[in-house]
């Protein structure tokens, strides 16, 4: 019988390498000028899940929202050990906050069917909201254990979960299906096994093989890219090497709830807080500079 | 979602954990009290929990004019559904404008939860709320007394201001020790208002099998302000000034080795390689000469201010902020700057 695990992995900006570079002038952050990785804590929640396939049996299905080039994670989870990688991709989707993501994901989930536990990382490192997790809950109307700390016990559907609550520990007894949202201690992720990685490196989305066709063939006419698009997709789905790719019509969104559109919270401004750091501005150690300086760091928001 | 009401409350939700009121809810309740004020509206505390209405009286003197008390046994453990029930089924019946969380493990549990249920905007994390007006750049619509949240992303490297000016609740976590506790006035008076909420099976599904807290520890890590004492302070006594600053500034104290080793402070105060590693906002390093071992691990901070009388000292060359001098007459005047802002 074993247990169906979904799993939700993001393609963020490698936030610890930002530099004056990756802000552009108006103050936004340039996510081209960034290099992206696999979000770390959703590593920890793909080990969660592949650590309970193992010992229990079931699958690990992968699910990622972004743009064409998140597959890369979702191969990365196909190299760890996942069974199954869906990409959710589509334009109307883009400027979701976390409210509109959840509820896409949510779509995403349902379109997969029967599941026992949707694993997510606690939080990406570029909004740090740990918003996504419960509010997936919620929209699947499950229950959430947050902050997983490692599985005490699964029997009968049932499983005793042990999370960290900062001054803390508890272990919760939840009847399946649950979310459960995993932080950074609770497991070793494993490494990309050679033979997986060797295998699925080939593997593509839809998308992927289009961008490669027309790169390969920029001449051709429409009608022969497409055909061999087909032709290449094929062949991999043969192989077993298609990743799937789904837009909000495949999921049965409901676009009112996506995108711009279904994000009450809307960014109002934002500044770049990036410093380089060529010696110090000296203060005079008097009261004046002293107040001056404090004046300063309200000014400028360090001190709130 | 409620509809927009400009007439609602400014509502703090009372975090407690064992009969005890954690901090982050009372320094909310100083500034939701503001947030009122400026709104010209009423200030409401929700408190839920079994034999806790002792604690309504501290919300009340720390600002709230209503507290809405919900008195249950199923209540007395935190647990994610029924606390989101309460604060769904209380959201629906008082429309407030305003619900704000400490951005604490509970918090960010909660909120998240209770935002998804009424199809509320909710911005995680922040460390300042005002009040403003918001333009929209397409429909040249003004918003006016619209919650601003602020926030740092981007792992802090730049700082946001959100809104949600049509789907209220207006929501924020706020982060732990950002907003300045004010102490309160037990001589302010307050309503309490009794309320009772269904829970259904889904509610109550979830058992608390085991529960185990350790005392608070000092919270280096998650510092958004850090006030540091080295061995240039000179004494256990002179050290005290270092939790004086880091009081009135909202802020953590840490400490060099020099001073761990003197005995001015706790070992579990130290900052740098073989203590904690920090990344705050702000950090102050008093007396602290900056061995290689310190700077090591507090050197990514976003902003270092440091106080020394050697102008050779290796701390200058990672500070942002340099004052040359003596640290027991700066620190004065910088508790003297931060209360006079």
């Amino acid at each position: 019988m074993g247990y169906n695990c979904v799993v939700c992995v993001k393609q963020v900006p490698d936030t610890s390498s930002i530099t004056g570079e990756a802000m552009k002038a108006d103050g936004t952050v340039n996510r081209a000028a960034l290099p992206t990785i696999f979000n770390p804590e959703d590593l920890n929640a793909l080990e969660a899940a592949l650590a309970i396939r193992d010992e229990f049996g079931g699958a690990v299905t992968v699910i990622t929202m972004g743009p064409p080039a998140a597959c890369e994670v979702l191969r990365e989870c196909l190299y760890r050990g996942a069974d199954r990688a869906i990409l959710i991709t589509d334009r109307r989707a883009a400027a979701s906050d976390t409210l509109a993501t959840s509820y896409i994901l949510s779509r995403a989930v349902r379109t997969i069917g029967t599941y026992d536990f949707v694993f997510c990382g606690r939080q990406a490192i570029d909004g740090d909201t740990a918003q996504v997790g419960p509010q997936l809950a919620e929209k699947l109307g499950v229950a959430q254990v947050t902050y997983f700390e490692r599985l005490v016990d699964l029997r009968d559907r049932t499983a005793r979960i042990r999370r960290n609550v900062g001054n803390g520990w508890e272990v919760l007894e939840v009847r399946l299906p649950v979310l459960v949202t995993v932080i950074d201690t609770a497991n070793v992720p494993r490494p990309a096994a050679a033979r997986r990685a060797m295998r699925y490196k080939r593997a593509r989305t839809a998308l992927e093989i289009a961008g490669e066709v027309k790169k390969a063939t920029p001449q051709a006419v429409e009608a022969e890219t497409a055909r061999e698009v087909d032709k290449r997709l094929e062949a991999l789905q043969a192989q077993g090497l298609a990743m799937e790719q789904w837009n909000l019509d495949d999921i049965q969104a409901d676009l009112s709830w996506c995108g711009l559109a279904g994000s009450p919270t809307k960014v109002h401004r934002v500044q770049s807080i990036v410093l380089t750091k060529e010696g110090y501005t000296e203060i005079a150690p008097t009261q004046e500079g002293v107040s001056r300086m404090i004046h300063e760091l309200v000014v400028d928001r360090t001190l709130g | 979602m409620i509809d927009v009401n400009p007439k609602g409350e400014v509502w703090v939700f009372a975090e407690q954990e064992d009969e005890s009121l954690s901090e982050v809810s009372l320094e909310l309740c100083g500034r939701a009290r503001e947030l009122a004020d400026t709104l010209g509206v009423k200030m409401g505390a929700v408190l839920a929990g079994w034999n806790v209405r002792e604690l309504s009286y501290r919300l009340i003197a720390h600002g709230a004019d209503k507290v809405y008390y919900v008195h249950d046994t199923r209540l007395e453990n935190y647990r994610t559904q029924p606390y989101a029930r309460v604060l769904c089924q209380l959201v629906t019946k008082h429309t407030p404008q305003i619900v704000i969380f400490g951005a604490t493990p509970m918090g960010r549990d909660l909120a998240p939860r209770v935002a998804s249920e009424m199809k509320a905007g909710l911005t995680a994390d922040c460390t300042d709320l005002q009040i403003g007006e918001y333009t929209d750049v397409k429909t040249k619509q003004t918003y006016r007394n619209l919650l601003l949240q602020i926030r740092p992303a981007f792992g802090g490297n730049i700082i946001a201001t959100i809104i949600n000016y049509d789907r209220w609740p207006q929501m924020a976590t706020v982060r732990e020790g950002v907003m300045a506790m004010r102490s309160g006035d037990p001589r302010r008076s307050g309503e309490i208002i009794e309320e009772k909420i269904e829970f259904n099976d889904f509610d109550l599904a979830v058992k608390l099998i085991e529960k185990h807290r350790e005392p608070r520890k000092v919270n280096l890590k998650g510092a958004r302000v850090i006030v540091a004492g080295g061995a240039g302070l000179g004494s256990k006594d002179n050290f005290k000034l270092i939790h004086d600053l880091a009081g009135a500034i909202g802020g953590v104290v840490g400490a060099s080795r020099a001073a761990v080793d003197s005995g001015f402070i706790g070992k579990e105060h130290q900052v740098g390689q073989t203590g904690t590693t920090v990344r705050p906002a702000l950090y102050i390093a008093c007396g602290i000469s900056g061995a290689v071992q310190h700077r090591a691990g507090m050197e990514e901070s976003a902003k270092i201010i440091a106080i020394n009388w050697d102008k050779e000292a290796p701390i200058f060359g990672v500070a942002h902020y340099g004052i040359v001098g003596d640290v027991n007459k700066i620190v004065p005047m910088m508790i003297k700057a931060i209360k006079q802002r």
